[in-house]
Parts: structure tokens; sequence; C-alpha cells
């Protein structure tokens, strides 16, 4: 049967084909403890799923007593001309009818009930284990992975939830059901009914492992045809200047959309003939009853006409659960992988948090001790060594070095985004990690180079530095940063939406904001990461004052860019490789004719053009 | 109406197909209606007379008619299925082609998401109305019509008291669709406003520490997780409270069917058989009554997919070749602007005003100004990415607008200040703009651009694949091969955009070598940020509110007072000074008059 299959599938083949995927990954199998794990949020709606399942064996017998009603009604009522038979058959028919409705409505809502609240509660857990995560995740992780596991893995588990487990049961009840039923009217006759069955796994069998690859490779191909497209025209403007326009479409036609069009094609045809396969099975079935049915049980007046219709009805209703359940066996899979990626995230250890029973930091009046501080993302590759640093309480500390030098890595472990590998860092005396996580991270200000703005009005995302601030202070803040004046300028003032990532603002004006959210936070230690990207001159002269506003009475690290910034600092550390190399004075660093000024002769000097 | 037509017309290629699609839809039709009448003689020949031999027969029919209807199945499934894709495949290839040859003043007010719509969401709607609706219903009507004969035929009050249900059934499902779509919408928004909730706090996540606001974002997205759970509940609460109804609806039809067919048969009016086959006709067509219920949405759907994607088809090129067009081959470099204005299309103030400017072959033009005064459309007017409004560009005393696009962009090339590779290997991307260029050809002029050694230092060398499925090169390294990509056609006029990216000191050097190497004997145009490179133009251009307001070089400019001294206060200092500091703190002379004489 297989052979005749595959021969029969090489017809429709077209062209021989190299479809170019990549090794799939690997499907997995029932895993007690996922399942386990998952019941745990489903649970407390215990109560719900039993009702779902009580209400499954109402609808089940309903539906079933159905072709029984009818079956009745041909070979009792009709034959014997008895009306009053027939028409409390018809009204137990419709009654049955009537109670699968409700039971159906009923049981749709149950099921949804139970399915979306433990959802709802897988999501929540999820998104409160990312809060609680410390940076050094995010470092490895990548957004977009993240968000799949949000969207398409808890979606997998919710079809596992709520489809998958009551459709099983509801299959089974059919299939258990329809079986019994069938016995009872004739056991010869059902058994030769079966007999189509194994014909019927089989195929179903290789129809599914074919059908997941299949669709695999559709949407594998669509994405990359996505892909293409969505590059293309985000870089319109290359393809235009360097005219590929007929290459591209080329390309397109022959390759990435052509691709996509023949796996689509491959899958329609896969099922175009599945499906009419199944059907040949039940006439089949039908046809071996007629067959038998005659051969059998004429004139022992077994073989009725209500059997007959009888069975023909059993039997269209017979291949559904069987081939939903192969269905399901695929879902479960899909499951099991998305379960297994679920929580193992939501078991990832969190790297950095408070000791118990931190004490709380008290105010920080700003004074900052690295006592050697060694640190390293990867044990191989050091990033900070025998970092000794100490900043008096209103100090300004500049950050010079090439990129990689470790002045990122040096800041972030002030707020606790990572700790020290050894040595220790000291606010006011307090070992950072001694302290409680958030009120430490309160009394800190950070300003990033890339200024990540949310979602929602100007007003808002100032208010983001203290929640509590009322729109008098907001403004206050706005003004002393010098932002108060583009605000008022936009459509709605304060009250303008901020696009997602600030697209309508200008790169000045998203760092004005960024620096009215750090004022009105008010920190005692702020980190200030000077951004490079150019800025128009108006704009450049109001982030300077800006600046001089924000940095004024508090201890401060800049990793600077600009003379301006680097001449007034207090103290300059210049870092190489993840050492201070050199610190001091602008005027004492230049004087040294070290790597401070090698920076710079570099950075300037070597641009000559004739160089 | 025009609409469904124009639909018709992207069938016209595969008329072969919907020719056999159509005849196996009618085999497959016929053989559907075959099956109730050989049951009907079952019942009243083979079963009433105990007929074996004629029950064999009937056993042996009806394998026949199933054997057939599985190949007659394949056709219509895979006709139908199979048509849509074919359909689909050639809009997609005629969206793409026309996204792409689209003028840059579309390109700049389009969302990229939109137009990624169009390509998914409404082809993909118009895919499965060709595949559902149109093929389909050839197949309802044929359906319909033939039972509702066979019904009438076989008497026609029953036939009236069995199909009384159905129009109601036709439009209940009709309406429920209706209904659901606005709830499922609803759902979308919801779970995007999840998604959005999350994709927001993941990448913010430093800001979100920074501010200890982990409880405040938790709060957010729960409200938005919650809004999500109750609106899907309710949608499929609604659902799954009215679609059950349908089934009762067709139970309802066998209702009536035996409540006024069972007298019949007793009064010996019409046969049991007869009876059993006019039920399964009945159940037969219920089927296409709900297809033919959802029809009228199908099309109402597809007709407003298909008008966003006529419509965006419909989209003229602004800049295309003229009809007479020359072909421009050899090209010195010389580049004029006569009085040039360019306004954009959507009628807000001019850009451009009064551009004049002649630059001779070989020379860098300097353009210096504030964000937003026109430097990047002044470039973008010499490759012809917008039209002029008034005045000419001229390119040896060519007008842009009538030579070929394809031969003037030949010989101009660009880099831009966010370089966009494309997701393929480094030797795909240099070779960009010359996919015929030779090894040797590549790689000098990777050399060239200070690429060649990062390039080497990767395990597949210029076979190394960049972008989403690839390596992620720095912004340095974005640039520097996007600089080999602009060698590689060696173009007689460069355009580049200088603005400094957050690149390291050596990093820089190296750029600025492999700049200086592509600006070698071409006419460049530097939208400039760094001081030696206005240094080294021999016109800076001062640009504000679109037009040109002071000319000249660094150093005629530097002595006058002006907007180019504010600039330089303000942005271009800082560099100068460094350098100051550095000579007055080492005492090395040397320095500043090595940058003065390349300022000459």
């Amino acid at each position: 049967m297989a052979v005749l299959l595959q021969r029969f599938r090489s017809l429709f083949r077209e062209g021989n084909v190299e479809f170019d995927l990549p090794e799939d990954l690997q499907f997995r199998g029932y895993d007690r403890r996922i399942v386990g794990r998952l019941f745990r949020y489903v649970r407390p709606y215990a109560r719900q799923m039993i009702l779902a399942l009580a209400l499954m064996g109402v609808i089940t017998a309903t539906s079933l007593a159905g072709p029984y009603i009818i079956k009745l009604a041909l070979d009792n009522a009709i034959p014997a001309g008895n009306s009053g038979l027939l028409r409390l058959l018809i009204v137990l028919f419709l009654a049955a009818q009537l109670i699968a409705w409700v039971a159906r409505a009923a049981q749709v809502t149950a099921v949804a009930e139970a399915g979306q609240s433990s959802i709802y509660g897988v999501r929540r857990d999820l998104f409160e284990k990312f809060q609680r995560q410390s940076l050094s995740f995010f470092d490895k992780a990548d957004v977009g992975i993240l968000m799949s596991r949000m969207t398409s893995d808890v979606n997998a588990l919710q079809e596992l939830v709520t489809w998958a487990i009551v459709g099983t049961a509801s299959d089974l009840f059919t299939l258990v059901g329809i079986v019994i039923v069938m016995l009872a009217l004739d056991w010869r006759l059902s058994l030769i009914t079966f007999s189509v069955l194994p014909i019927m796994l089989l195929l179903t069998a290789m129809w599914r492992a074919r059908a997941r690859d299949n669709w695999r490779r559709v949407r594998y191909y669509n994405g990359r045809m996505l892909g293409y497209i969505e590059e293309n025209i985000q870089g319109v403007r290359v393809v235009q200047a360097f005219t590929r326009e007929k290459l591209n479409l080329e390309k397109f036609v022959t390759q990435i959309n052509y691709r996509f069009n023949q796996a689509q094609r491959r899958a329609a045809r896969l099922s175009a003939l599945f499906f009419p396969g199944v059907d040949f099975l039940g006439t089949l079935a039908v046809a071996l009853v007629i067959a038998f049915g005659g051969a059998l049980a004429v004139g022992e007046s077994v073989f009725t006409p209500g059997v007959l219709v009888a069975f023909v009805m059993y039997i269209g209703r017979f291949f559904d659960p069987i081939r939903d359940l192969a269905e399901r066996y695929n879902t479960l899979q899909q499951a099991m992988t998305a379960g297994e990626r679920l929580f193992g995230l939501l078991d990832r250890p969190i790297e950095i948090e408070s000791k118990p029973g931190a004490v709380e930091m008290p105010p920080i009046r700003g004074e900052v001790v690295f006592d050697h501080v060694y640190f390293h993302y990867q044990p191989d590759l050091p990033v900070l060594h025998d970092i000794v640093l100490h900043v008096q309480p209103g100090q300004l500390v500049a950050l010079v070095g090439a990129t990689g030098s470790g002045k990122s890595t040096l800041v972030k472990l002030l707020n606790r985004s990572y700790d020290v590998k050894a040595g220790s860092l000291r606010i006011d005396g307090y070992d950072v990690r001694d302290v409680e996580l958030s009120s430490l991270r309160r009394q800190m200000g950070i300003v990033l180079q890339e200024t990540f703005l949310f979602r929602g009005t100007v007003a808002e995302n100032i208010r983001y530095g203290r929640l509590d601030a009322t729109d008098d202070e907001i403004v206050a803040a706005a003004r002393a940063i010098g932002a108060h004046e583009f605000i008022e300028a936009l459509p709605f003032g304060y009250q303008t939406l901020v696009e997602e990532g600030g697209a309508s603002l200008s790169v000045g004006q998203r760092q004005l904001l960024a620096f009215a959210r750090a004022l009105i936070a008010d920190p005692r230690i702020l980190v200030l990461d000077e951004a490079t990207s150019s800025i128009d001159t108006q704009t450049e002269k109001i982030i300077q004052d800006a600046m001089d506003r924000l940095l004024e009475g508090r201890t401060a690290f800049v990793i600077a860019h600009r003379l301006s910034t680097i001449v007034r600092a207090d103290q300059i550390v210049v870092l190489s490789h993840g050492r201070i190399v050199e610190r001091g004075t602008h005027q004492e660093l230049l004087a040294l004719k070290g790597m401070y000024y090698n920076l710079y002769t570099m950075g300037f000097a070597a641009k000559r053009p004739d160089a | 109406m025009h609409t469904l037509l124009r639909i018709l017309t992207y069938l016209k290629p595969h008329r072969k197909r919907l020719a056999l699609t159509y005849l196996c839809i009618a085999a497959v039709t016929g053989l559907n209606l075959l099956i109730p009448w050989i049951i009907r003689q079952v019942i009243d020949v083979g079963l009433a007379t105990g007929d074996r031999r004629y029950l064999l027969q009937m056993a042996l029919l009806v394998v026949g008619v199933a054997a057939a209807r599985v190949v007659f199945s394949f056709g219509q499934r895979y006709g139908m299925e199979s048509s849509g894709q074919m359909v689909a495949y050639d809009v997609r290839n005629q969206l793409y082609d026309h996204i792409q040859r689209l003028s840059f003043s579309y390109h700049t007010h389009a969302q990229t998401g939109q137009l990624m719509s169009r390509i998914t969401e409404d082809v993909g709607a118009l895919q499965r109305f060709v595949a559902g609706a149109l093929l389909d219903s050839l197949s309802i009507v044929l359906m319909l019509g033939f039972i509702i004969v066979i019904l009438f035929q076989m008497s026609w009050q029953l036939a009236l008291a069995a199909l009384a249900p159905m129009p109601i059934l036709a439009l209940s499902v009709q309406y429920l669709a209706q209904r659901m779509r606005p709830k499922w919408k609803q759902v979308q928004q919801d779970f995007a406003q999840v998604t959005t909730v999350l994709q927001e706090n993941l990448t913010g996540a430093q800001v979100v520490r920074a501010f200890a606001r982990e409880p405040y974002e938790i709060a957010k997205f729960d409200a938005a997780n919650r809004a999500y759970m109750r609106t899907r509940l309710s949608t499929i609460r609604f659902w799954g409270s009215a679609s059950p109804f349908m089934g009762f609806l067709v139970a309802l039809s066998v209702a009536l069917t035996f409540w006024f067919g069972g007298p019949l048969v007793s009064a010996g009016a019409l046969s049991l058989g007869t009876l059993v086959a006019f039920n399964s006709y009945v159940l037969m067509l219920s089927g296409p009554v709900q297809r033919l219920g959802n029809i009228v949405n199908l099309i109402a759907e597809a007709l407003a997919c298909a008008d966003r994607i006529f419509e965006l088809l419909d989209t003229p090129f602004e800049i295309a070749d003229s009809p007479h067009a020359r072909v421009l081959t050899q090209v010195a470099g010389r580049v004029q602007f006569e009085h040039v204005d360019f306004k954009y299309s959507d009628g807000r103030q001019p850009t451009l005003t009064d551009i004049n400017l002649d630059a001779l072959p070989g020379q860098i033009v300097a353009l210096v100004g504030h964000t937003g005064a026109g430097k990047s459309t002044l470039v973008n007017l010499i490759l012809r990415f917008y039209d002029v409004t008034a005045g000419r560009v001229l390119i040896d005393g060519n007008d842009v607008r009538y030579v070929t696009l394809e031969s003037l962009r030949r010989h101009i090339g660009i880099v831009l200040q966010d370089t966009l590779l494309f997701s393929a290997t480094i030797r795909e991307n240099i070779a960009y703009g010359r996919p015929d260029a030779s090894d040797e050809e590549i790689i000098a002029a990777a050399r060239a651009a200070q690429a060649h050694d990062f390039i080497m230092s990767f395990p597949k060398g210029y076979d190394t694949e960049v972008g989403e499925r690839g390596i992620t090169l720095s912004g340095g390294q974005r640039q520097r091969i996007a600089i080999a990509r602009a060698l590689l056609i060696n173009p007689r006029i460069l355009i580049l955009d200088d603005s400094t990216s957050s690149v390291d000191m050596e990093t820089e050097h190296l750029i600025q070598q492999a700049l200086k190497t592509l600006m070698r004997g071409r006419t460049s145009f530097v939208i400039a940020q760094r001081l030696t490179t206005i240094k080294s133009a021999d016109q800076v251009l001062v640009m504000d509110h679109g037009r040109i307001v002071q000319r000249g070089t660094h150093d005629t400019l530097l002595r006058q007072p002006g907007p180019y001294r504010e600039i330089y206060d303000l942005q271009l200092r800082d560099q100068e000074e460094a350098i100051a500091s550095v000579a007055a703190a080492t005492g090395a002379a040397d320095l500043r008059p090595a940058l003065a004489v390349t300022g000459g």
C-alpha cells in the first residue's frame, strides 16, 4: 500500500525540486513533568474542566442518538404506519438536538474559561519572571525569541489546554460510542466495517508525518519570502541607486516566490490526496455493508433499511475522530516542545537579587569606591581587571577609552546590572550587594546613549522617572532641562503621543526627554552615556546646558565623547582592555603623553587627508 | 463589479487548469448525487426482494463511484487550491516589482508594515477567494440546483417542508460571520497590545531596571493580558452559543422530512428508499447552503482586499524614463544645478529654493547645515530619486530627466549613513551593483575599502552570510562594506553621507582612509560632519531652510561672520581644540600647520 501510494504520489510531483531547508527541530513525545506542571495552572479551574467533560458525554450521547432514532423510525414506525410512534420519535430527535445545542454552548464556554484563565496565568508568571531577571539575562537573550516564547509557545500550550484535552476526550467518547452502538445493531456488519480501520490508520499515519513536514516547509519559505520583501522595501533606496530592480525581480519570481508557491502546491496536493482517500474508505465500508449485509442477513430480517441507514450515518462519523486524534498528536508534540522551552525559561535562576534580609539603602551621599574589582561575562574573556577607583560625593568622573575597553561595563556595575566577580563596590561604605536592590536603583539615574521612550504621552514619559510627580513638577523639570519650548510646540504639548521608539521626535529631543526623566527622578548618582550621533546646532547647545543642570550636585559618571565634558571632569579615567591605564585631569593627562594623548592625536590628527 | 472583472483577468493564464477543475467539480457533484440513489435502490429493490446478486451489484457500483470520486475529488481540490495559489503567485510578483520601482516620494510616506500586509493579508484573502468562493460557487450552484430539482421531483410538498429551514441557515451563517469579524479583530488588537507592552518592556529592559519600575510594568502588562483574556472569552462564548444553532437547523430539516415523509410512505405514496434518499439529499444540501451563506462575506472581504492591491498596483511611478530618454554612456562628472526649486508633493513649504551650483569633474563638494536644511534632498535630486519642481539638474550638460534612469544611476555611487546590507554573503553584498564582478575585483574593492582584513578574519571569508541568517557586523564594518560596494561600480559621481556613527577611533581612522580612496578622482558630494572632510573640500555649501546661504572654502568661510562660524563654534571647534590642546600640552607645533595646509 505504501509503495503504491508512493508511486501515486510521484505522479504528481512537479520537477525534481531541491528544497534547501535547514535541519529542523526534533519533535518531542509526551512528557509527564511538563503536563504536570501545566496541570497546576489548570487546577484552579478543575470545576470547569469536569463540567466540560460531563457535557461532552451528553453531547456524544445525543448526537449518536440521532441515527438510532432514524433507524427506529424506518424499521418500526413507518412500515407499521404508526404515526403516533413516528411523531414521538421525531420529538425525541429534536429534543436530543436541542440538548446537544445547549450542552455544546455550555461546554465551549467552560473550556474557554478554564483554558483562557490558566493561560493568562502562564503569561503573567512569564512576564513577572522577565521583570525579575537581571540585565545579564537580556544580553544573552534575543528579544524576538523571548517574544515568540510569549506568543507562539504560549499559544501552543493554549491549544493543548483548550482543544486538545477536551477534544481528545470527545473523540474517544465518540469512537467508543459508535463502536458500541454499531456492535449492538449488528456485530457481524460492525466487524466488516472495522476491517477498513487498519488502512485508515495507516493512511492517517503516513499523511500526518508528511503534512507536518509540508507545513513546516510552507512556513519556512513564507518566512524567507517575507524577509526578502521586507529587506528590499527598507533598502529600496539602495536597490534603486544600484539599479538592481530587474535582477531582484528575477530572483523573486524564479526563486523566492516560486519556492513558496511550490511548497504551497505540494501541501495542497497532499491534502487533495488524503481527504478524498478518507472519503473513499468510508464509502468502501458502506459498500462492504451492503454486500455482506445482503449475503449474511437477507431473509433473517436482520439487515433492515434502518440498520443500513444507521450504519451509513455512523460510518460517516467514524473517521473524523480518528483523523482528529492524529492531528491532536501533533498538537501534543508542539505543546511539549513549547512547554519545555517555557518552563525552562520560568526555571532560569535569577542572577541578581536582594539578599534575604538586605537592608534598605539610606539616602546616598555619593561616595563610590571600586575596590580591586574584577568582572567578566565569560570566564575566558576578562572585561574589567583590578579596577581601583575612589570617587568623592559630587564629583564628575569622565570615562574615556576605545570601544570594548570596559567603560560601559564599569558603569553597569554601579546599579548592580551585574555583580562584580571579585573585589567589591561600595557606595557610602555599603557593599552594593548587601542592600535592597530597588532602594539602591531608585537613587541612581541612567541616561543611555540611545534614548528609549515608551509609547504614551510626553508627560507620561517624563513621569516614568517618578510616578507620583505632579504635572507642575513635570513642567518644571522640562523647563530646567530646556525641553519645555519644543514640547509646547508639539501638536498637543505635553499630551502629545510619543510613537514607538520615539520615532516622531528628533534624536536631540529624545535625549532632552531622557534628561528630564532623569532629573525628575532626582538620583543621587548619575550615569550618563554621551550621545555621539550628530544633533543640530540649536539642540546641541540646549543639551550642553541641560547636562550642566543635570550633573549639578550629584556624583556622576560620564562615558564622554565631547571634549567640553571631558575637560571639566574632576577625574578622567582612561580605560584600555579592562584596566585603568591613566587617570587625572585633562592637562595632567596630556602632559603624560600616554594613551590619552594618543587617543586624541589619533582621533583628529590622523585624519589629515595626506596621512 | 469592475474589481471582480479585474480579478478574473488573473485567471486567464490558468484557463486550462480552471477548465479541468470545473470538469472535476461537475463530475464530483454528479458522483455525489449518485450515492443516495444507490441506497434507495438497495432499500427498495435489493432489501425488499432479498436479491443478493442485486445487492452485490449495487455494492460494486458504490465502490466504482467511490473510486471515480477519488480521482475527480483530487482534481477538484488540487485544482481549486492551486489556482488560488497561482493567482497569488502572479499577484505577488506584480506587487513586488511595482513596490521596488515606486519612487522615493512614495516610499518616504509608506510604512513597510502596510506594504507587507498588502502582500501577506490582502493577497492571502484573494487566494482564499479564488480557491474558495470563485471556484466553489460553481460546486455550490450545481449542488443546490440539482438537489433541489431532485427533491422537488421526488415530492414537491415534502421538498417545500424540508427546505424551509435552509434559507434561515444561509442567513444565519452570514449573520454570524459578520458579527464574528469585528470580534476577532478586537481579539487580535488586544493581543497586539499584549505583545506591544511586552516588546517595549523587553527592549527597554535597561530603563525599567534603572528606574526600578518593575511593579509598574507588571501592572501594565497585567491590564493588557487581562483585557485580552476577557475579549477572547466573550468572543468564544458568543461563537459557542451561536454556532450550534446551525446544527440544530439541519436537524430541523431532517425532522420535517420524517414528520411529513413518514405518513407518505405509510400511505404508499412514497417508497421507503425514496424517503431515505430524500433525507440524504437534504443532509447533503446543508454543506453548500452554509458555504453559500459565507460566500457573501468572502466576496465582500476579497473585493476590499483586491481594491487595496489594485490601488497599489495603479500608483504611478513618479520617476520613470521619459519616452525619448537617451542612454548616458561616458560621464566626466560635472554636476550642475540651475535655479533648482523642489517641493514635496504633499505641498508643504518648498524644501529647496533657487539652488545653483557647478561641481567640476573630480571636485569635492561639502554640504553643511542643520538637520532639515535640505542637504539630503539636494543629493537625492542628483540620483533622480525626485524630480525638480523648477530649474534643471545637469550631468555633463545632460538634464537628468532626459536620460535613462539605469544609465544615470550606474554612474553614481552612494554610501549612506545608515548602511544597509542585504541578507546574503559578503561577496554578494559587495557585488550588489555589479553582480558579474570577478573575485579579484571584489577583493581589490574590499582592500581599497579597508575591509579585506576583517573579512578574512571570518572563517568563511567572503562567503560569510550577513544579516538575519548570518553574523552581525559592527557599524564600522558595515560602512566599509558599503564603501567597497560603491567602489566596485567605479562611479564617476559619488554621494556620501559622512555623519559619524559611533565607532572607535581606530575604525574611524580606517573609514577615513577608505573614504579618501573612494573620493579620489571622482566628483563627490559629501554631507559633512567631520572637520577634516570639510577642510579638504573644494566647495563648502552652507545650507539653511532649503537655500544655500554661504559658499566658499573652509578658510574663506571662517573669516566672515555667518552661519558657518556658528556651526563651527558649536560642532567643529571641539575637534579643532582637541588638536590644539594636544599641541599646546606637548609643544608639537607640527600639527596645526599640517591641517592648515590641507584646508587650502
